[in-house]
């Protein structure tokens, strides 16, 4: 019997999906997917209702998902990061059940203990064989590595390859393979190429974040981490990137050889294999078109799950073998607990993906961030939502300045003593609000729309309503 | 100062505010920001502030605002009513 | 210090909010070329503001103002000098009597406000033919000037020549400006390098500069500044050379010694004194230093 099938909806009538089942989907053709609104649409049209979809992200592109939300069909959530659009609306309670955040790490893990089970894994893939031996480094949808749909392949109750480029022979060396699959539906196209991967991603010319980026490479020399063995993860923001640029030329310069680049890896972190700062890159997604290319094509260029990059029930992640992680935020307080769940004005807009899981891990986690974005201060006294708590970051960078969290003396030390400009955290705060004065508390309802689950399990933060 | 004609200062870009001033009866200020929670009751204090202390009794004042500082917004404001009180 | 200084225009917010944090030695706020004719006005307030209110500290003010040919230095001058910057930036100064023109207006304003008669600057800026041929005559016209500053590309328009990153139509001009400036013992910075793309040619230029004897070079970039600082501190090697030069003379005057040597070469006042100027350049840089 053939595992090939024409449609979603004839997979959705085999496998009885039912009312209350939970279906999951990864992220990884990202804000081109087109599967998971596919999915969703065929779910509601078969009339199935309180479906739970636990996705490891969720972008602007599966909007549709609210129209389910209103209509019944989807009642909860579960995921990693939340692009702004759907973002807004849960924070305007169109849910009435708490979304549950979790981290890129934690969200493997609990798929695969149990604690969160899927019924229904949906898997798009840019090629697959007729068995589901399925990749994402070839096809036209390519989008290099399928980390983070590895849990779902492994432990949903049912999988169901859906793919765009379906092959007669065998796939070699596949990333996920078909002994656990289901069924294989093919799609006339499971994404536009133009939202999957970017381009290239270019580091900032924005002075002020070339500052930034200057100074979180000189942390990183001065940190004494910087040796042989070395391994370091950075984030595609734009001021993230400058600073592996800089990074780079310390490097290449003092002829260090580091181990592994980690996590989501752009064009950067592979010029950076290839010129030898780093013996492989540890891939669970792939930002851009030389990511992808690096990937299918270099075999120090190594694919992992989410369970091997960051959970928290595995000794052996990669995340806790990490030297130095450069991360992001929306806000930071004086605790140096990091928000990257809400904007300044309470809304949802992103998620911990691997925030969490790499400040927890890596020897050191550094926070970039201009000091003032527009009027507002990325330092306050109290973080409106806690993504990951303070105990876990080790520094703060900004333009102004760098902040040391007080439990890490011995960095500060060695940052002072090259002569980098080290502040306290409360004096950025005063500068701050002494410049663009103190904005008025944000006012949010009562009703909790999200809880932010921390890679421990426990709640760490909720989320509330917003009124206006 | 008395307004003779309307005036525009400042531009649309982040960190500034355009400002929009015309001659009226009263003051009437109108202020879009994107910081509009955390800093409308700021942005108003300072508008009155500037008209009041540039002597100006009547005026209709239009902000957009894009996060621009205090000393932003005063500076555009004190511009566009020079501009407006020209003859 | 003012290894670098970098120009940043008058009239863009988001910039001056910034201005401070790019590890400029000193930022020139733009009230001339950057800003269009209908917006000087706006630039102007937009300027006084923001030094008023931004305290900025890690680098050291300078705002240029208008030419005397324009309508608008009046202005600037009313308004800028009031919130007390370390210096006025003079555009197309041609001669000791442009700058005379420019204190009697400094001077009244800094009398309306109640401020000390001579405390603001002046950093001429040399752009004309003219002004190279009086360049020792400008550096010495008034006690304020303290610096001058060639600039580059309106000279090489007066001249009729093309600029070139080589740079020999200035070769001349750079020559005369340094000797004139260390003649009236002022302090003289060279031209921004143009092309925001080229760092080789960045570095060769500025290394250029320094060995004429100019001690600092503006910028229109902020993406220059880091090269130009490193090209304009002292290196090392210059920094313990210098320290030895300080320690043997120390030693030579507790022992009484009158003719001292190091390493086989007598030690005189020259060196003397520029090893005295290297060490409080290294102090400023936070070096430490074995006296």
């Amino acid at each position: 019997m053939s595992k090939v099938l024409h449609s979603v909806d004839e997979a959705i009538r085999l496998l009885e999906i039912k009312d209350g089942m939970t279906v999951s989907f990864h992220h990884h053709l990202r804000n081109g997917d087109y599967v998971l609104n596919t999915v969703m649409a065929a779910i509601a049209n078969a009339g199935i209702k309180n479906i739970k979809v636990n996705a490891s992200s969720l972008f602007d592109v599966h909007e549709p998902l609210l129209d389910h939300i209103r209509n019944g069909v989807v009642t909860d959530i579960e995921t990693a990061y939340m692009g702004a659009k759907i973002g807004s609306a849960i924070s305007h309670g169109i849910l009435q059940n708490p979304v549950t955040f979790r981290t890129h790490g934690s969200r493997g893990a609990v798929i695969a203990n149990g604690t969160s089970p899927v019924d229904v894994a949906f898997i798009a893939a840019p090629t697959s064989d007729e068995m589901g031996n399925c990749t994402g480094k070839t096809g036209k949808s390519a989008c290099g590595s399928l980390g983070y749909a590895f849990a779902d392949a492994q432990y949903a109750k049912h999988v169901v390859i859906i793919t765009d480029n379906l092959i007669k022979e065998p796939l070699e060396n596949p990333s996920i393979t078909g002994e656990r699959v289901d069924y294989v539906v093919e799609m006339e196209s499971i994404g536009n190429p133009a939202g999957i991967v970017s381009g290239t991603t270019r580091i900032t010319r924005d002075p002020v974040g070339l500052v930034m980026a200057s100074y979180a490479a000189r942390i990183i020399e001065a940190s004494g981490l910087l040796k042989d063995g070395m391994s370091f993860q950075t984030g595609a923001g734009g001021a993230s990137l400058a600073a592996a640029k800089y990074l780079k030329d310390i490097m290449l310069e003092k002829k260090i050889k580091g181990s592994f680049g980690l996590g989501g890896i752009t064009g950067y972190l592979v010029d950076m294999q290839k010129e030898g700062c780093f013996e492989e890159l540890r891939d669970v997604q792939c930002f851009d078109l030389n990511a992808v290319e690096s990937i299918r094509t270099n075999p120090n260029h190594k694919e992992i799950s989410a369970i091997e990059y960051a959970s928290p029930f595995n000794a052996e992640a990669a995340v806790n073998k990490l030297d130095v992680v450069i991360l992001g935020a929306t806000e930071v307080d004086t605790d140096f607990n990091v928000n990257v769940h809400t904007d300044s004005n309470g809304s949802i807009m992103g998620g911990s993906g691997g925030h969490s899981d790499t400040a927890a891990g890596a020897k050191l986690a550094m926070i970039i961030a201009p000091l003032l974005r527009a009027r507002l201060s990325i330092v306050s006294d109290k973080v409106s939502c806690i993504s990951t708590p303070g105990n876990t970051v080790d520094v703060l960078v900004t333009q102004q300045g760098i902040a040391v969290n007080p439990k890490r003396e011995d960095l500060k030390q060695r940052l002072l003593d090259a002569r980098l400009p080290v502040v306290d955290i409360h004096e950025l705060k005063d500068r701050a609000q002494k410049i663009a004065g103190v904005p008025a508390p944000l006012v949010t309802g009562d009703r909790t729309v999200a809880n932010v689950v921390y890679r421990d399990g426990t709640i760490i933060d909720t989320i509330k309503n917003l009124v206006t | 100062m008395k307004l003779v004609k309307s005036a525009v200062a400042g531009t649309l870009e982040s960190n500034d505010v355009f400002v929009e001033i015309e001659p009226a009866e009263n003051i009437d200020i109108e202020i879009e920001s994107i910081v509009f929670a955390q800093f409308g009751d700021d942005i108003r204090t300072s508008v009155e502030d500037v008209l009041n202390e540039m002597g100006v009794k009547g005026a209709k004042v239009a902000l957009n605002d894009h996060g621009a500082l205090d000393c932003v917004i005063r500076a555009r404001l004190e511009t566009a009513v020079l501009r407006a009180s020209e003859v | 210090m003012r290894r670098s200084m970098l120009f940043m225009p008058g009239n863009n917010a988001g910039m001056l909010l910034n201005a401070d944090f790019l590890c400029a030695d000193s930022i020139i706020l733009d009230l001339e070329d950057a800003v269009s004719t209908a917006e000087k006005d706006a630039a102007r307030i937009l300027v006084r503001n923001a030094v008023r209110t931004l305290e900025y500290s890690r680098s050291e003010v300078i705002v240029r103002i208008n030419p005397l040919d324009s309508p608008f230095f009046e202005s600037d001058i009313n308004e800028i000098v009031q919130v007390a910057p370390s210096m006025l930036m003079l555009p197309k100064v041609s001669c000791a009597e442009d700058v005379i023109i420019y204190d009697e207006y400094v001077s009244k304003a800094e009398k309306k406000c109640g401020m000390e008669k001579g405390s603001v600057k002046f950093i001429p800026l040399i752009e004309t033919a003219l002004g190279v041929e009086n360049a020792y005559k400008i550096c010495s016209a008034h006690e304020r000037v303290t610096a001058v500053l060639l600039g580059a590309e309106d000279l090489s328009a007066d001249l009729g020549c093309k600029r070139t990153k080589g740079g020999a139509e200035i070769a001349y001009s750079r020559g005369r400006i340094v000797c004139a400036a260390k003649a009236a013992k002022v302090a003289c910075y060279d031209t921004p390098f143009t092309d925001v793309n080229d760092d080789e040619g960045l570095k060769v230029d500025a290394q250029v500069a320094k060995s004429l004897g100019f001690t600092g070079k503006a910028a229109i970039s902020p993406r220059h500044v880091a090269a130009i600082n490193e090209v304009f501190s002292p290196t090392m090697q210059e920094i313990e050379y210098a320290a030895e030069v300080l320690r043997t003379i120390k030693k030579a005057k507790e022992e009484g010694l009158g003719v001292v040597s190091l390493r086989g070469k007598m030690i005189d006042a020259p060196i003397v004194a520029r090893a005295q100027q290297v060490i409080e350049a290294a102090k400023e840089l936070g070096v430490d230093i074995d006296e």
